[in-house]
């Protein structure tokens, strides 16, 4: 019993800790650039893809590629941004149209990306081992990969928990969070802190994709759907535009997706929407939200 | 065309596509190549069109057609040996209206990103609903089913395309489509003029997934065999979205325009570059909305409105409004 309550406590941790980063990055995509990215998983996927073709091709391990990975596609979303997204916010009329828009020009880019990803690997599925071995913790097993990607995304959150509110940059991202016209006017070069959170985004899918083909899951280029929704529902759980929310939602998410797939496998997206179903309909703020 | 007044003009088109249509299987072999390529064109007018029906006035973004496409599937995979073909397929229209009634009256009080990520999400519900039930109930992943004939799949998709183009006649006409084109450019301003807001846009949500199950039930047929990845697959509800909006959804004729340019494209390309046919479909979609915004159809009436200065009708619907 005491077995089961911390194999529950601890793989709930586990599976969390990668929804929250996920989350995070969306959430920086949606709650501050105002692009609702259904192409966020593709991001996602890619992670994943660069971290099996630089292990395999090139032996490569995960965890130093994320060092190559994140600082690479933080510029391919930051100019992502410039070229697609900055335009279309000019010719919006209204913030609520570039939403619009934005989200349908994201559906182009989910296509670009997830058939660039097709064209390269291929549609068979591949996958790696990477740290495998078991770790008991009091008597709970699990592999040591998934312990690693805990620790990883602790720490990465936390560093950009400390950029956000220590740095001008981090500021300047969470004044665009509450209202980016007045931001700009207060002297905020808003096009680029807006890029920027979107390269962040970027960043944060591709570590996440990373991280979680480290756990021996299955790799295919058409992967990346479910990852987006997952994303979408924490945000919502965490409210708008509120990344700590978006952080501790990830790892209530994963709590919920866990249980109920270590009760009931299969049922774990249907729990996703029935908690995304009562937020819509009771707490839209999020269940963190004021 | 000048002999010929403009509000009879479409009425010949239509009557000339339909003479085309019908007589199709009179040039060919009844299981030829062409009759399959125009039924799944006809398929993705249909969900373009029936897509617009309620998203191009209201501006509410569904990405749900896949759930009630596959819902009309699963109707017709069901009861395909039991009943009676024109019933089943009534079925799985019926079968989608009901379950988007209930989606739309639960939901469509929300604002238009809350929607569109809510009926993101209904896709991957229903399919996990349907594989839990497949895995858990029923014991078997998938079922096989007994192929009709490709002339009466035809046949039956030319009929919801003359149903679903009359339908979004009437949205233009009626008063129930005056209600709605109201909630669209204000939806305060409707609730203050009488209309019962949240039952229109759920009725409405209700018609036009109701074609969308029809045609799922109705090219069930095509397949020998069907599981929920297949029937549920999410290039339904993202092909006519995209589609449509491409086509541009001023006017009726925009989304079917989309959807025959595209099907089209697919039919050409997908055989041979699939990948590279699917990554120019992005690419164009990305410069269609950032440079057309009201499509292909907007391009044309703002063309033909400086062509001749008889002065197009303004196009009502803005892209994302939410």
């Amino acid at each position: 019993m005491m077995v089961h309550v911390l194999d529950i406590a601890i793989g709930g941790l586990l599976t969390g800790g990668i929804f929250a980063l996920i989350a995070v990055g969306f959430g920086l995509q949606y709650g501050v650039a105002r692009v609702l990215n259904i192409a966020h998983g593709e991001f996602i996927m890619l992670g994943a893809f660069c971290a099996w073709t630089l292990f395999t091709k090139a032996g490569i391990t995960p965890l130093f590629s994320m060092l190559l990975c994140g600082p690479f596609f933080f510029f391919v979303g930051f100019v992502i941004y410039r070229v697609l997204y900055s335009p279309l916010r000019t010719f919006s009329e209204s913030p609520a149209v570039f939403e619009g828009n934005s989200m349908l020009a994201s559906f182009g880019l989910l296509f670009v990306v997830q058939n660039i990803g097709l064209i390269i690997w291929g549609a068979p599925v591949k996958g790696y081992t990477y740290l495998a071995f078991p770790i008991n913790i009091l008597g709970a097993v699990f592999s040591a990969n998934r312990i690693v990607t805990l620790i990883v995304s602790v720490i990465l959150g936390s560093a950009f928990y400390l950029f956000l509110v220590s740095t001008r940059t981090g500021k300047a991202i969470r004044a665009a969070a509450q209202d980016a016209g007045a931001a700009e006017l207060m002297g905020v070069r808003i096009n680029r802190v807006l890029a920027l959170c979107f390269g962040l985004g970027a960043m944060m899918a591709v570590l996440g994709g990373l991280l979680l083909s480290m756990t021996s899951i299955m790799l295919t280029p058409v992967m990346g759907m479910p990852y987006t929704l997952i994303a979408i529902i924490v945000v919502v759980l965490g409210g708008l535009g509120n990344i700590k929310g978006s952080f501790i939602g990830g790892f209530i998410l994963g709590y919920v997706g866990y249980v109920v797939s270590s009760v009931q496998p299969g049922l774990s997206m249907v729990a996703y929407y029935a908690i995304f179903l009562f937020l819509l309909l009771v707490r839209r703020m999020g269940l963190l939200g004021k | 065309m000048k002999s010929i007044g403009p509000r009879y003009r479409s009425a010949v088109i239509l009557a000339a596509l339909l003479i085309l249509l019908v007589g199709l299987p009179g040039y060919v072999p009844s299981s030829s190549y062409a009759i399959i390529l125009i039924t799944n064109i006809l398929m993705y007018v249909v969900m373009a069109e029936s897509w617009t029906i309620f998203s191009g006035p209201t501006g509410y973004i569904s990405l749900a057609p896949a759930a009630f496409f596959g819902v009309g599937v699963y109707a017709s995979a069901i009861l395909g040996d039991v009943l009676p073909l024109p019933l089943v397929i009534l079925i799985g229209g019926i079968a989608a209206f009901i379950l988007a009634f209930l989606v739309g009256s639960a939901t469509l009080r929300l604002k238009g990103m809350y929607f569109t990520m809510f009926t993101f999400g209904l896709v991957e519900l229903v399919r996990n609903l349907v594989h839990w039930w497949e895995v858990n109930i029923t014991g078997t992943v998938g079922r096989l089913i007994a192929s009709e004939d490709p002339l009466t799949v035809f046949y039956s998709m030319v009929a919801i395309f003359l149903a679903v183009l009359f339908a979004s006649y009437l949205m233009g006409r009626s008063r129930f489509g005056l209600a709605l084109q109201s909630i669209g450019e204000s939806e305060e301003a409707a609730a203050h003029s009488g209309v019962n807001v949240n039952r229109v846009k759920a009725v409405t949500f209700g018609v036009s997934a109701f074609f969308m199950g029809l045609t799922g039930a109705t090219m069930c047929w095509r397949w020998s065999y069907i599981d929920p990845t297949t029937a549920f697959n999410i290039q339904y509800s993202f092909m006519p979205v995209l589609m449509a909006i491409f086509g541009g959804m001023g006017h009726p004729y925009g989304p079917v325009i989309g959807a025959a340019v595209f099907s089209l494209l697919e039919e050409v390309l997908t055989t041979k570059f699939p990948y590279y046919y699917m990554l120019t479909f992005g690419l164009i979609m990305i410069i269609v909305i950032i440079f057309l915004p009201h499509g292909l159809e907007g391009a044309i009436e703002r063309w033909r409105k400086a062509g001749s200065r008889r002065g197009a009708v303004e196009v009502p619907y803005d892209v994302g409004k939410t």
